[in-house]
């Protein structure tokens, strides 16, 4: 089964975070990325820009709308996410848990809708 | 209609099919459970093992008193429900492609599955601990994780749960719909979970079993104290689960349900009012499950690596093998509150720990313990913190704070029994304030 490990975390955290510790878990998010690479679970991945750079889009009565910052306002925000191959949600919480920001953030697990 | 023949013959039968029917309905209670847990490992979908588990059960109704018992009725249904699944499969396999598939899929492993015979029964033993990991999973809400246990473990009727747990059947219906659901689309998987999950995934199967338990043993709302239905499901369960997972906690966990279950009879007077536990009548409790209960914890405590079930069952052993509230070993309890404060620290904890310290070392040593929990916030609204502040304060013979700790308890509390004791007490002590020891 496909999942989607969306990665939650705080940016005001991560923004005041000491220059050798943001290169520490920039190397932990390496290795873990190439781990599940070999392991043949990685399907794609990307970090975000922070929610200072989001626009948030809606069409109403065939009006474009933009309002400037994310959907919601939360204590964390979304900043990265994985798609990842797992057996099932067993294996897919096992991978979670690897993801450097489970420690202080949360990872939101969730399956791939297949069609048909 | 029946020709005379056939009528005689009928009458022959009837005895024979009736004992038939009743032998049916016997491993229908013994066995169904088991034989559900298989078809859902077999056909890997909830709703469709139970409906071919019904199936197998009316076919056998049918066939059984004709052609007799086969050698092993729980293979024999199992394989039969097996089959009428696929049989579904394939006529609504018309209308869904999907259903084709899973057909030929299910069709295809039929004939290399040995895997539901009796000689592994070891194999069928691990289906239920399958069913047991996944009804109990994290990724389940606590309330349907209850509730599908309930359901699918223990058999109860959807009916019987929701009004063991007051509300509307249907909300309850939809709750177990909407975690079958979960299981499906989310992948969980129906397998007993690897070595270094299992500590994690144990702790929310036994919490489960203890809510199941503590639900019956203290309803939280309304007439009765004990809705024990509930608690000797938790009980049967607990011991479903040592039997399959003899694991320290969970023996623990069995131990303490034994423990307090053992009290039932003493905990209420007849007209339901609530008796305290120092002022039950010990012949009333259930010697012979205290035994039990208290050799279990040994068990537990031997294995060095028990938690906090295991030493909550070695406090209320301390209490319930005590010949009187006098002879209770305070400093032992005393000492297993603080074990259990470290493993696993709460308020409510070092409540119970405060209550045991006014027994070892009086009221006063006692008062200010709770009167620093209360201070710190932590059980401001919990009436039991209040109740044990006023008591402490009665036998202090501080009667005016007393009667305030009481009013605040009666005020926090919807349990008619607490509150009709509550009331009680007040009015003892108005009645003779002078009165150092009521």
């Amino acid at each position: 089964m496909k999942y989607l490990c969306l990665i939650y975390a705080s940016e005001i955290d991560w923004a005041n975070m000491p220059k050798e510790q943001m290169e520490s878990t920039n190397k932990e998010y390496f290795n873990f990325t190439n781990d599940i690479k070999k392991s043949g679970q990685y399907i794609g991945g990307d970090a975000l820009q922070p929610t200072s750079t989001a626009t948030t889009v809606r069409v109403r009565q065939g009006k474009i709308s933009t309002t400037d910052g994310p959907f919601a306002e939360t204590k964390e925000q979304l900043g990265g996410y994985y798609l990842i191959n797992a057996k099932d949600l067993n294996e897919a919480i096992q991978i979670a848990a690897r993801i450097p920001s489970a420690r202080d953030g949360s990872i939101e697990v969730r399956p791939v809708l297949v069609f048909g | 209609m029946l020709m005379p023949d056939d009528q005689e013959m009928a009458a022959q039968q009837a005895p024979q099919a009736a004992e038939r029917n009743e032998q049916i309905e016997a491993l229908y209670r013994s066995d169904s459970r088991r034989i559900l847990a298989t078809l859902i490992r077999l056909l890997g979908d909830f709703d469709l093992a139970e409906e071919a588990m019904h199936d197998a059960f009316t076919i056998a109704l049918h066939t059984w008193p004709r052609d007799g018992v086969p050698q092993n009725p729980r293979s024999w249904l199992i394989s039969t429900g097996r089959y009428k699944a696929i049989d579904r499969l394939r006529r609504s396999a018309r209308f869904n492609a999907a259903s084709a598939d899973l057909a030929d899929q299910l069709e295809a492993t039929a004939s290399s599955a040995a895997d539901y015979t009796d000689d592994t029964v070891h194999g069928l033993e691990d289906d239920r601990l399958r069913l047991i990991f996944t009804c109990c999973h994290p990724a389940l809400t606590p309330d349907a994780r209850i509730a599908l246990t309930l359901r699918e473990v223990c058999g109860l009727e959807t009916e019987e749960i929701a009004r063991a747990f007051l509300i509307p059947a249907p909300t309850l219906a939809q709750r177990i719909v909407r975690a079958k659901g979960k299981i499906r689309d989310a992948g969980i998987p129906y397998q007993v979970p690897a070595r270094e999950e299992l500590p994690e995934r144990l702790d929310a199967v036994l919490h489960v079993v203890y809510l199941v338990f503590n639900e019956g043993y203290s309803a939280s709302a309304g007439e009765s104290l004990t809705r024990h239905d509930l608690s000797s499901e938790a009980i049967r369960l607990g011991r479903l689960l040592i039997d399959l997972l003899p694991e320290p906690e969970a023996i623990g966990l069995l131990a303490l349900m034994l423990l307090h279950d053992a009290r039932r009879a003493a905990r209420a007077s007849a007209d339901g009012e609530l008796i305290l536990l120092d002022e039950q009548d010990r012949t009333l409790w259930n010697h012979k499950q205290i035994s039990e209960g208290a050799a279990l914890v040994e068990r537990a405590l031997s294995s060095r690596r028990f938690g906090p079930y295991t030493l909550q069952a070695a406090i209320a052993a301390a209490h319930a093998e005590a010949a009187s509230p006098e002879a209770t070993d305070w400093r032992q309890i005393v000492g297993l509150y603080d074990v259990l404060l470290r493993v696993e620290s709460s308020p409510i904890v070092e409540l119970n720990r405060a209550a045991a310290i006014a027994m070892r070392d009086g009221p006063a040593a006692g008062l200010a313990l709770v009167d620093a929990i209360l201070a710190r916030g932590d059980l401001a609204d919990y009436y039991l913190a209040h109740s044990a502040r006023a008591d402490l304060c009665r036998r202090l013979g501080r009667v005016p704070e007393a009667l305030a700790s009481y009013e605040r308890a009666l005020a926090l509390t919807h349990q008619l029994p607490a509150r009709r004791f509550l009331t009680r007490r007040l009015a003892q002590l108005r009645a003779s304030p002078q009165n150092r020891e009521v």
